[in-house]
This record gives C-alpha cells, sequence and structure tokens, in this order.
C-alpha cells in the first residue's frame, strides 16, 4: 500500500526525517510511537503530502508521490486522515460533514452520500447527532465523526496523527474503541499514538522513532518485552 | 500540533461604530444620536420651514445618486475585494505580486487625488459618464483595503480546516469554496460593514467631479439662497442618520451570522 524509500525531510536546518524507509502492507496496522519531535507526525503527513519530502521516494496505491504527473488529489482520495485536533467543518452539521466530500469529490448523489453517512454514524453511535454542529459535541464525539467522515469516502488507507492526544481522560476509550473496531474490519491504518494499551493490542508492527530515524521495529510483543536500542528502552521506562 | 490560539483583534474602522448589545455605552450613544438627528431635523423643519424644508425638499435627488454611487462601488469594490484577497494569499508569484502591487499603489494615494486621477485618465480615452467614473474611483480603492479584510479572514482560519478537506480528496478549488471562505465570510462581515459606511461617507468626495450628489446639491441650493450654514447643518444630520442607520442594519446581520454557528 505504501512503500516510502530513504525519504527526507528537512526544516532549516533541522532534519525532521533522516533517510527514513518504510512500508504498509495491506490490512496492515502499523503504530508508530516515539518521544514527540521524532518526526513521526512529519512521516505520517507526508504519506498523503500534507509535507512536502525534500528527498527520496514515495509510493503509494501504485502512485508515486514525487512524480509532478501524479494527481494529489487521487491519492487523498484513497488515504483518509485523523487529526489530533479533529478539525470538522464547524459550519457545517455533523451529517453535512460527512457528505460534502462524498458530493464534492466522490461525485455521488446527496441521497447516497447521506445513506453513507447515516450508515457510518450508526457505526461510531452518533446517528443522533447528525442534524448537530460540531460544536455542540464532545470531543470524544468529535473525533468519532471525524473518523466516520474519513471513512466516508471508503478510503483504502486510514492515516491517525495522535488521536486521542487532544481529548480529556474518560473520552479516550469511546475512540480507541472505534478505531479496534476498524481494525476488526480489516482496515489498512498507520496510527500515531501515546497509547501503548493500543500498540500492544492492534499493531502488527510496531515503529519507534527517534530523531528523525527509525531505530527499532518489529511486532508489539518483540518491542514491549524486548527492545534492542537503549533509547526505546529508555523511552518506554519513562512512558510505561 | 495546532492548537486554536485565540487571536487578539482590534477592531477600529473609520466609519460609525457599529454598535453591539455587549458594549452598552455605544448603544446607548448610538439612540441618543440617531433619534437626536432626526428630532433635530424634524425640529428645524418645524420652527423655520424656510429655509430649512426648502432645503430638504431640494436635495432628494442627491440623496439617491449618494447611494447609488455607494451601492455601485460596495458591489464592484466587494468583487474587486475577494479577487485581491485570493490573489494576495496565492502561491503564484506574479498574480500574488499583482494583488500586492495594486494594494500598496492604491493604499498610498489619497481617495480625493484618484477620483480626480481616473476621472480625467478616463476622459482621454473615452467619454463616461461622470456618475461612472465616480463608481470606478470608489470601488478601485474600496477594492483595495477590501482585499487586505478578505485576506486577513481567508488567513484567520486555522490550518487544521484547510488540512481537513486536502486529505479527504478536494482540490484547493473546492477547499477555499465550500470550507474556508463560508468560515471567512463570518470574520470578515464585521469590518468589511466597517467600510461601507465609511465608504458611504466618502462618497461625499465625488461630489468634485460635478457629481450631483448629497453634499453637491446640499452646495447648489447653498448658494444660490446664501443659506451655507443652515443648508450644511441640513446635510450633515442627513448623512449622520444614513450611516447611523446603516451601522445598525450591520449590527443586526452581525448578530444574525454569529448566532448561526
Amino acid at each position: 500500500m505504501v512503500e516510502a524509500t530513504e525519504i527526507v525531510k528537512i526544516y532549516g536546518s533541522f532534519r525532521a526525517l533522516d533517510r527514513v524507509s518504510f512500508d504498509i502492507y495491506d490490512g496492515e496496522k502499523v503504530v508508530i510511537i516515539g518521544p514527540s519531535g521524532s518526526g513521526k507526525s512529519t512521516l505520517l503527513r507526508s504519506i498523503n503530502k500534507l509535507e512536502e519530502i525534500d528527498r527520496g521516494k514515495i509510493v503509494v496505491d501504485g502512485m508515486d508521490l514525487m512524480d509532478p504527473r501524479t494527481d494529489i488529489t487521487k491519492v487523498r482520495e484513497e488515504v483518509g486522515m485523523v487529526f489530533q485536533s479533529f478539525n470538522l467543518f464547524p459550519h457545517k452539521t455533523v451529517l453535512e460533514n460527512l457528505t460534502l466530500a462524498q458530493i464534492v469529490v466522490r461525485k455521488r448523489s446527496k441521497p447516497e452520500a447521506e445513506e453513507r453517512a447515516m450508515a457510518l454514524l450508526e457505526k461510531v453511535g452518533l446517528v443522533d447527532k447528525a442534524k448537530a454542529y460540531p460544536g455542540k459535541l464532545s470531543g470524544g464525539q468529535q473525533q468519532r465523526v471525524a473518523i466516520a467522515r474519513s471513512l466516508a469516502m471508503d478510503p483504502k488507507l486510514l492515516l491517525f496523527d495522535e488521536p486521542t492526544s487532544a481529548l480529556d481522560p474518560e473520552m479516550i476509550g469511546e475512540v480507541l474503541d472505534v478505531m479496534k473496531d476498524l481494525a476488526r474490519d480489516g482496515m489498512t491504518m498507520a496510527v500515531v499514538t501515546h497509547e501503548m494499551g493500543f500498540a500492544r493490542e492492534v499493531a502488527d508492527r510496531v515503529i519507534f522513532m527517534d530523531a528523525g530515524r527509525i531505530v527499532e521495529e518489529g511486532t508489539p510483543e518483540h518491542f514491549f518485552t524486548a527492545p534492542s536500542h537503549e533509547r526505546a528502552k529508555l523511552f518506554l521506562s519513562q512512558i510505561l | 500540533m495546532s492548537i486554536e490560539a485565540k487571536k487578539q483583534i482590534i477592531d477600529v474602522g473609520d466609519g460609525a461604530a457599529i454598535p453591539r448589545k455587549s458594549d452598552r455605552g455605544l448603544f446607548t450613544a448610538w439612540r441618543i444620536a440617531f433619534f437626536g438627528a432626526i428630532g433635530t431635523l424634524l425640529y428645524l423643519i418645524k420652527v423655520k420651514p424656510d429655509p430649512y424644508l426648502n432645503i430638504l425638499k431640494f436635495i432628494p435627488d442627491g440623496i439617491l445618486v449618494t447611494f447609488q454611487v455607494t451601492l455601485g462601488a460596495i458591489v464592484l469594490a466587494s468583487v474587486l475585494g475577494l479577487i485581491t484577497g485570493l490573489g494576495r494569499i496565492s502561491k503564484n508569484r506574479y498574480i500574488n505580486g499583482a494583488a500586492s502591487l495594486y494594494v500598496e499603489i492604491i493604499r498610498g494615494i489619497p481617495l480625493l487625488v484618484q477620483i480626480f486621477y481616473i476621472y480625467y485618465a478616463l476622459g482621454r480615452i473615452i467619454q463616461v459618464p461622470a456618475i461612472l467614473s465616480a463608481i470606478i474611483a470608489m470601488a478601485v480603492c474600496y477594492g483595495a483595503y477590501m482585499g487586505e479584510v478578505v485576506r486577513a479572514g481567508i488567513e484567520s482560519i486555522a490550518k487544521g480546516q484547510q488540512e481537513a478537506a486536502l486529505s479527504l480528496g478536494m482540490n484547493s478549488r473546492q477547499t477555499m469554496i465550500h470550507v474556508i471562505l463560508p468560515q471567512a465570510v463570518k470574520v470578515i462581515l464585521p469590518p468589511v460593514g466597517n467600510e461601507f459606511i465609511a465608504l458611504l461617507k466618502d462618497s461625499s468626495l465625488v461630489s468634485i467631479i460635478a457629481v450631483a450628489d448629497l453634499l453637491r446639491r446640499g452646495r447648489e441650493f447653498a448658494s444660490e439662497s446664501f443659506t451655507y450654514f443652515e443648508t450644511y447643518t441640513v446635510i450633515a444630520l442627513i448623512y449622520l442618520i444614513i450611516t447611523l442607520f446603516l451601522s445598525k442594519i450591520i449590527g443586526v446581520l452581525e448578530e444574525r451570522v454569529s448566532v448561526n454557528k
């Protein structure tokens, strides 16, 4: 699904990504962890080109992101993203948030888009909020709507950029539950998170980043029980 | 990542201040000024019909022309402002450069000079009615100011909104139309309202190129009857009533928009 080779991203003199290579296979759930500033969000955001990399190669669903002939909107149609700050459209109702891109980008009819939207709201347990504006919803509810909004496009891959970091503790569970459901349904997912419980339970593979590099990579069992690198050990000791 | 920061906004226009319910003092001041002006006008007509009633009978044509110039300039300036604002945030160097240059030049020249200039410059190419020339001059000037308001409005919308729209596969045009502009309008409306009021007041400048607006009609009457003081009293009161009325409408509009959130 994603093949990234030797990608480099530089801000001024700071190397946010330093020759990083990784793949995401169809149906795989990859969890990316690491200290803040380690480049994990930048890595995730380079997959749908919200960050443009300076060097290297990324191929997503067969489309080369560095090729100027590639229509980036086509890539983004297939790659959903869930943000830390939800980023729902505040001037549109929950239902309209879910139907907008379906109608504008996927060219679905309004009834068709609404039917799909309602089915997804059912899935995230928010059917009764369809007519509400995002401002009236709790953080947890907003994030569930945001996930449903991404799903409405029927993406092949979903990116999560610290989806629970802006939430009050009591709301983290409801969002993680929705994400676990998605994982069970076979969605291909790349998740940047500090929720180690989620990583352990859901991840097929854990990627640990530090200072713009992938330091350690492996199954959750391997990573959480026997990390081989000092920095990974240090990080785990601080966070667990 | 991006935690939305509350931006400090200093909203000081050069038109009549928009009365908001939250600003009690201003709200009261608006009432006193508005009804006071109407009362004074009525009182003057009653006690001294000559010349006050005669003045009032003479100037309605001028009020109409003032409205025509103002409305024409508002519509044209809004279009220009939107284009300029979008140009100012464009990543295309040439579009951005052109929009910025327009803003810099226009903002550096007094409106009165622009009105003269456009009137005589246009006159060299084609004969246009003075009123059309006046509308164009006002629109060109206010388009630049409004362009800056539009730009600031668009930039005030959190970056996350754009990223969310893009990540759903929308192109930048769709993002602008469906996500950014509808939200920016709410931010833009109060300062644009201020610009409208300022524009209405500045429209009195066009009397200089023989457009028979409110001020010009007043001057015509005054110079015939030698009632300068009385005439300009009426003119001032009428401008005051109109601008205060307009500021009220904008205040109400603004409240409507902010309720619907």
